[in-house]
């Protein structure tokens, strides 16, 4: 074959694979709109469900991934963002960031099923007298510490992005390092802190495996953290393992994907001011 | 803040920070600890060969092998690797060498996206659509198979491949590819006799760390293999993999059971490859890092 040939032929190659990826992708969503939008509507977001989950709302399952993704970020936000501050700001380079680092990038690896398993011999067996056993704050926490490297992360890096000259402003200007940390540090590093927190709510609200031993398809509304409830995804579940109800299935669907797009959304706006931010400085 | 104690505010805020990174860093051995602490006293009345190697499962006679698991769990990984890596590394070159920009802007977000989208998700399409799909296309009795459940687990990797490979043909130096330009070769010649082979360790430690992500998944696996706890036979069969069978029998086993530690045994298995990997492609990517340098 000729050299130009095949150098066509490449090429195309390389288009075409770029563009089945974003045919499979619009495939998904399309597929998942096409079979949810039926179901949905406001009603479907704030009524409980009816007759064994044939019709009626979700309700439960909505006020149920709330909850337990408002525990996991309450749990991660303050340990996450106290991390980052103190690998950049009270520690030299060395081995202890590098062990750090490297422990919370070893658990971004670890398979969610084992993150369900350790939530539940910790939670939900050995400290069941706190929790409630298998409960909203036990799958809460579980999920606190999955979403723990992400928070750490993208706050280290957006306080690492934060002028050396502006700490030295501050010191100049008789302030203290807490003071420092406080009214120069934290502030610039906010949309880097937000966008990491924007992305730990939708790997949270996605996730099935490491909650799936603590809730239950249990269209009640939670009436306490320590109770039980169920969620998007571990409803999800259900329907669709049993096929108790495809219909109501795909709408739940359709609303975790519609979380996920505007999550999405918000983080790539995030990322753009992070971005202008870095670049001005 | 007063001046005086400003100095000890600052010692007791940095002890509280330090605890908080301390508890950050001990999180993997924490669950080290648990797991192990709940599936290893099965191995006091079962070997360690006949967990890995023995062909029965069947907990009501206290019988443990994970073999039939193991096999489905590799066997599943490898369909996804076959599947998306030629798919995945062209994208990155795509994007890396002779993406427009506009292209660009349109693939990059579309990724991120796919690599957004829960789990769960994938798995609810993989259940209505591909496994009809593969029910038609091969005519089976049923479409709940290795096959399908390596498609869905393709789609799911893709992500990583792709911007893990990327990360490495970009940080191939340019003076590689003005090299082979300037002896006349085509856009593709340098691009698969130069620039891939240059950033070859880098798209291996994406294709690794791909793999360890198909090996743990479990919500879209579980939805599509049907789960039949037997050696598969080919792509065409159905199967249940070591992260299936924890989700499905965890609630039917008692608390402390021998049955209750061997599902925990079966989490360690992914738990000790995925760890290996990470640590594989990290030195990896370290490698291709220095060697540009």
């Amino acid at each position: 074959m000729n050299r130009k040939t095949t150098d066509k032929l490449a090429k195309t190659w390389l288009w075409f694979s770029a563009i089945l990826i974003i045919l499979t992708l619009l495939a998904v969503l399309g597929y998942i709109f096409t079979m949810g939008i039926g179901s949905f509507s406001i009603s479907f977001l704030t009524e409980m469900p009816r007759d064994n989950w044939r019709s009626g709302g979700i309700m439960p399952a909505i006020l149920g991934s709330l909850i337990v993704v408002g525990i996991a970020l309450l749990f991660a936000t303050p340990i996450g963002v106290g991390t980052a501050v103190y690998l950049t700001e009270f520690t030299k380079e060395g081995k202890i960031t590098r062990l750090i680092r490297m422990s919370a990038d070893s658990l971004n690896a670890v398979p969610s099923i084992v993150f369900g398993l350790f939530g539940l011999a910790l939670f939900v067996f050995y400290l069941r007298e706190y929790t409630g056993g298998p409960s909203l704050l036990s799958a809460g926490l579980t999920l606190g510490f999955m979403v723990l490297p992400t928070i750490i992360r993208t706050s280290e890096v957006s306080m690492r992005a934060v002028p050396f000259a502006e700490r030295m402003e501050s010191y100049g200007l008789g302030a203290s390092k807490l003071e420092t940390i406080w009214n120069i540090v934290i502030p610039g590093a906010i949309p880097g802190i937000a966008t990491g927190i924007i992305l730990s709510i939708g790997r949270a609200v996605g996730e099935t495996a490491p909650i799936i031993f603590m809730v239950a398809l249990n269209p009640t509304i939670p009436e306490s953290i320590f109770g039980s409830g169920n969620t998007l995804t571990t409803q999800l579940y259900y329907l669709a393992m049993e096929g108790i109800s495809l219909k109501v299935a795909f709408g739940t669907a359709l609303t975790l994907v519609l979380i996920i797009l505007i999550l999405n959304t918000i983080a790539r706006i995030l990322k753009r001011k992070f971005s202008a931010n870095l670049r001005r400085s | 803040m007063k001046k005086g104690n400003g100095i000890n505010t600052e010692k007791i805020v940095a002890a509280i920070l330090l605890l908080f990174s301390i508890t950050a860093s001990f999180i993997l051995l924490l669950i080290m600890l648990f797991i192990f602490d709940s599936g290893l006293p099965m191995f006091s009345k079962i070997g360690i060969l006949d967990f890995l190697l023995g062909d029965k499962w069947i907990p009501a006679k206290n019988l443990f092998g994970a073999f039939p698991f193991i096999v489905t769990a590799l066997i599943v990984t490898l369909g996804s690797v076959i599947i998306a890596v030629p798919l995945g590394v062209s994208c990155a070159i795509f994007l890396s060498e002779i993406a427009p920009r506009w292209a660009r802007n349109i693939v990059r977000p579309a990724i991120e996206l796919l690599s957004g989208i829960p789990s769960i998700i994938y798995g609810v399409f993989a259940l209505v659509v591909i496994v009809n799909l593969v029910k038609i296309s091969f005519n089976l009795a049923t479409g709940e198979t290795i096959l399908a459940a390596s498609i869905i687990l393709a789609i799911m990797i893709l992500p990583i491949i792709i911007s893990i490979s990327q990360d490495a043909i970009e940080s191939v130096p340019r003076i590689y590819r003005e090299g082979s330009y300037s002896m006349g070769a085509t856009d593709w010649e340098t691009i698969s006799r130069v620039v891939v082979p240059a950033a070859s360790p880098g798209i291996i430690a994406g294709i690794i760390l791909a793999m360890g992500r198909a090996i743990g998944e479990t919500m879209a696996v579980v939805l599509v293999i049907g789960n039949v706890e037997k050696l598969p036979m080919s792509f065409l069969s159905s199967g249940e993999t070591l992260t299936s069978a924890i989700l499905l029998e965890m609630g039917e086993a008692v608390v402390k059971s021998l049955h209750y530690n061997a599902l925990f045994c079966l989490g360690i298995v992914p738990f000790i490859i995925v760890l290996i990997f990470s640590f594989l492609s990290s030195r990896l990517i370290a490698k291709t890092k220095t060697r540009f340098a």
